[in-house]
């Protein structure tokens, strides 16, 4: 390995796993890639160890790619070394970039994800009621575990970060011309998403009709069979697309299914849930309260629909913690 | 009862009216009330009133024209359909429903603007202020 390339780091914190894999999906690419650039740290592919990053004198690192939203003390550890170590970090796919699904833990507290999670599930046996802990001592031997947070956090509010891929994973090709982008250093100014800058609205092919169609109820996917031709929000589908930012491919809408807002916003967008709320009200009908009500009712659960992958970059951030489970 | 803020949106043709006159009337109001003109309730962007809170406000008020009254016809009902849209989801994020509201206020009617705003001031400062968790991750943690 030549020392003049440049060095990368990928790594996770909360995430699934999907962005290693969309990584792992540039097929041929990725040899190109491998062959262009020295692979640091990849802890699902490869094997290095934190202290060989440890070891890199602080910019010997050429880009940092952070896939995952930040929950645990280890993960915060990981992020600010590869920070220091890093002359670029790059918040690698929708939980990096705006929470994400780990996001949605925002909604809830702490303590009732754990009590779900080890204590009350049906499938959970634990009469003594063992739930992790930071520090356990087990025949004298003392064992930790990273501190899980209260809430959960988008890869920026940790840390500073200078460019964002978005996706829930970001799309092979996205991650083909941001890498060229990096390697030839011909990046947009710090701060910017690397992708589109339309809605996914201006890039569906879905016919729209001409006058608005509006409606008394909205449905779940499940609940009607949805037209392959026409927009979702005419047929009363919630479809995140009028706040989301095209370049996915439209995989979703290919397979007749709505868009669930993984690529978050759009630049001109603080708040995601809050612009689909504009959008998704314009297509309610009703004279009365009562009947609008009704229309508002038939979407369940509008925080982790228009939120799906945004809690942690909403504006409110979080559930207010005094008031949850009331 | 401690001191809040009550960010009040008034639209420009109406509600602004409303308050305008309630001063003349000399119809009392706490300070803590924080009016913003725009020029129609249609044009609160729920973004506005999500930053409302963020910044610091404890409750959020939208007045508009009374139904069919809009200057602009049909704004105030654009913003009835996105406030309705809006309320259960802020419950979601644990905001109470009465820290939020949305009312009608015509430009005649200062007494009217009074009662709401003070009504509503008086519920929010018995729910004492709203705090919201920082973004940013806070030091204690790392």
């Amino acid at each position: 390995m030549s020392d003049s390339k440049p060095k990368v780091a990928f790594y996770w914190c909360a995430s699934c796993g999907g962005c290693e894999e969309a990584v792992v999906d540039l097929n041929a690419t990725l040899l190109h890639v491998a062959a262009s650039v020295d692979i640091v740290l990849w802890p699902v592919a490869m094997d290095f160890k934190y202290r060989d990053v440890e070891a890199l004198a602080e910019g010997d690192l050429t880009v940092a790619f952070i896939n995952g939203a930040i929950r645990t003390d280890e993960q915060a550890h990981i992020a600010r070394l590869l920070r220091r170590k890093a002359v670029m970090v790059v918040a690698f796919g929708s939980c990096a970039h705006t929470g994400g699904i780990p996001g949605l833990a925002n909604l809830t507290t702490k303590q009732k994800i754990f009590q779900t999670s080890y204590l009350n599930s049906p499938t959970v046996v634990n009469p003594e009621g063992t739930v992790p802990k930071v520090t356990t001592v087990v025949d004298g031997v003392k064992a930790t575990l990273p501190g899980f947070w209260e809430q959960v956090h988008t890869l920026d509010q940790l840390i500073d970060v200078d460019y964002y891929l978005p996706g829930c994973p970001p799309m092979p090709d996205n991650i083909a011309s941001a890498m060229t982008a990096i390697l030839k250093n011909d990046l947009p100014v710090k701060g910017s998403v690397l992708g589109s800058k339309k809605a996914l609205c201006d890039t569906c092919t879905r016919k729209k009709p001409e006058k608005a169609v509006l409606h008394k109820r909205f449905y779940q996917p499940h609940e009607i069979e949805a037209d392959p031709e026409i927009c979702f929000l005419a047929q009363g589908i919630v479809c995140c697309g009028p706040a989301t930012r095209s370049g996915c491919g439209e995989k979703c809408l290919n397979g007749n299914m709505p868009c669930t807002g993984c690529f978050g916003p759009l630049d001109n967008i603080v708040d995601q849930g809050a612009a689909m709320v504009s959008a998704v009200a314009a297509y309610l009908d009703g004279q009365t309260v009562a009947e609008l009500d009704a229309a508002v009712a038939s979407v369940p659960d509008a925080a982790g629909t228009f939120y799906r992958y945004g809690v942690p970059a909403s504006l409110l951030f979080r559930a207010n913690t005094k008031e949850v489970g009331k | 009862m401690g001191d809040v803020k009550l960010l009040t949106f008034v639209c420009n043709w109406c509600s602004y009216g409303g308050a305008d006159q309630a001063g003349g009337l000399k119809v009392f109001y706490p300070a803590g009330v924080r009016l913003i003109k725009v020029m129609c309730s249609g044009r609160v962007d729920p973004q506005m009133i999500l930053n409302g809170f963020r910044q610091g406000a404890d409750g959020v008020l939208v007045l508009g024209c009374h139904p069919g009254d809009c200057h602009y016809k049909t704004g105030n009902y654009s913003a009835q359909k996105r406030m309705l849209l809006l309320a259960p989801m802020l419950r979601q994020f644990g905001i109470e429903k009465e820290r939020f509201q949305l009312n009608w206020v015509s430009a005649g009617e200062g007494e009217r603007f009074g009662k709401i705003v003070n009504e509503m001031y008086a519920t929010v400062a018995s729910l004492g202020p709203l705090h919201l968790a920082k973004q940013l991750v806070e030091e204690d943690m790392a």
